[in-house]
């Protein structure tokens, strides 16, 4: 295996190790994204076909939150106790630190939430039908969600109160992941074409793999200066 | 003979000028201690010499090549031991220094225990991060410059917190990276026994940066 490889692989297990270890933060994410959701039938009432109707962009905007929340950790936790230097001083590029950053934070924030999405549009008595579509929308969603967040949580390490800072750096840029992702599942469902959808997410997916580490890296050097 | 040079180094930090018209040259084998009250820039200048910080002007430079030229192969050198012990709570003793000494490249068992040994911490060696005591984690930090080999050593007040037979491990391991060509810079306020280390007092270059951050005051601002 060559160093880079190495360096990545290296670091990947590490944070996911980290994650295991402390379950409970792990999975708060998940918990606010069900909470959250089931909060909306007693806020608009319980009729079935409102639900129904509302479950696409409830569950979206609700995942967006949920990573949203678990954005501040991703650096700062390794910021406070020194790691972050010293991964700005490891050989292997820190694009690549920051990529494989972004990929733990989606396999422990990310993963969770698609694996919990079509319980709750069960529970919207959303059409079954349906459930496919929604996974594959959140799976190349929720990927760019992490990545900008990433940035996002490089630029604000420092900064007092970043953990308020982040939605408002990294929100606007999501909007697009949003759009797309709830016209997928809304095209699906009135037996449309979502193929057009899917596959702007995906560009989107692309996009922010090639752009988010480089922005990262550039903003984790600027938070060693 | 090749060297590592810091040539009329400018620091500037938080708008501060921290020093100014530093020097200073380590040959392969040497040891450099940097001394000055707090403040005096020592960490500011490992900073530098690491590659965290770019100097405001002057160079560094690596048996004559500019290390702002070629950053990676300058990171791949440098073994930087700062103020923070880079250790996690919910991870073990092998599993912090493991995963260190991975990333500078491929790291198996036996890298792991040179680290350990080194330090004696052998028999720590499966307790998590969090019930070391304070000395034991820069112990820790410090096995990272064993596990995974450099030429150049970087360390930020390492005899802090450390208890005798610690030091004589640390003093120990620089003696020994010394004798195979490796080079250390140290920051230090407690003697270390580094024999024919060069002294850099960085007062002088502080004063000079004050001077010149007085200079610029005075002038008028168009």
């Amino acid at each position: 295996m060559s160093g880079l490889a190495h360096g990545f692989w290296g670091l990947l297990t590490r944070d996911l190790r980290l994650a295991l270890r402390r379950r409970a933060d792990a999975s708060l994410a998940v918990l606010f994204f069900v909470l959250a959701a089931a909060l909306f039938p007693f806020g608009v009432g319980p009729e079935p076909n409102l639900l129904a109707r509302m479950a696409p962009g409830v569950i979206w905007v609700t995942a967006l939150l949920a990573v949203l929340l678990s954005l501040e950790r991703l650096f700062l936790a390794d910021y406070e106790d020194g790691s972050l230097e010293l991964m700005v001083l490891a050989p292997q590029p820190l694009e690549m630190t920051v990529l494989a950053k972004a990929l733990a934070h989606w396999l422990t924030t990310g993963l969770p939430l698609i694996a919990a999405a079509p319980l709750l549009a069960l529970l919207y008595n959303m059409d079954p039908a349906g459930l496919p579509m929604l996974v594959v929308a959140m799976a190349l969603g929720t990927p760019s969600l992490s990545l900008t967040g990433a940035v996002g949580a490089a630029l604000t390490l420092g900064a007092r109160r970043g953990g308020v800072l982040i939605p408002l750096l990294v929100l606007p840029l999501n909007i697009p992941v949003l759009i797309f992702g709830v016209a997928a599942l809304d095209a699906a469902l009135s037996g449309f074409n979502p193929l057009p959808h899917i596959m702007f997410l995906g560009a989107l997916f692309l996009g922010s793999l090639v752009l988010a580490p480089l922005a990262g890296a550039a903003a984790l050097r600027q938070a060693m200066e | 003979m090749s060297l590592f040079e810091g040539r009329n180094l400018i620091c500037i930090r938080g708008g501060r000028h921290v020093f100014a018209g530093l020097g200073f040259a380590v040959s392969a084998g040497g040891a450099l201690v940097l001394v000055g009250p707090n403040g005096s820039g020592k960490s500011s200048l490992l900073r530098l010499m690491a590659g965290l910080s770019r100097p405001a002007s002057g160079g560094l430079s690596w048996a004559g090549a500019e290390i702002a030229g070629d950053p990676e192969a300058h990171r791949a050198r440098v073994r930087y031991i700062g103020h923070l012990d880079c250790v996690k709570a919910v991870l073990s003793v092998s599993e912090n220094l493991s995963f260190w000494a991975g990333q500078y490249g491929p790291a198996g068992p036996d890298e792991v225990r040179r680290g350990l040994e080194a330090f004696a911490l052998e028999n720590l060696a499966g307790l998590p991060g969090q019930v070391l005591s304070a000395g034991q984690r820069h112990r820790l930090a410090l096995a990272r410059l064993a596990a995974s080999p450099g030429e150049l050593w970087l360390l930020d007040e390492p005899t802090v917190g450390l208890d005798t037979a610690a030091q004589e491990h640390l003093t120990a391991a620089i003696a020994a990276h010394r004798g195979a060509g490796g080079r250390v810079v140290a920051a230090t306020h407690t003697p270390m026994d580094l024999p024919g280390a060069q002294t850099l007092t960085l007062e002088p270059f502080a004063l000079a940066a004050r001077a010149a951050e007085a200079e610029l005051d005075a002038e008028p601002a168009w």
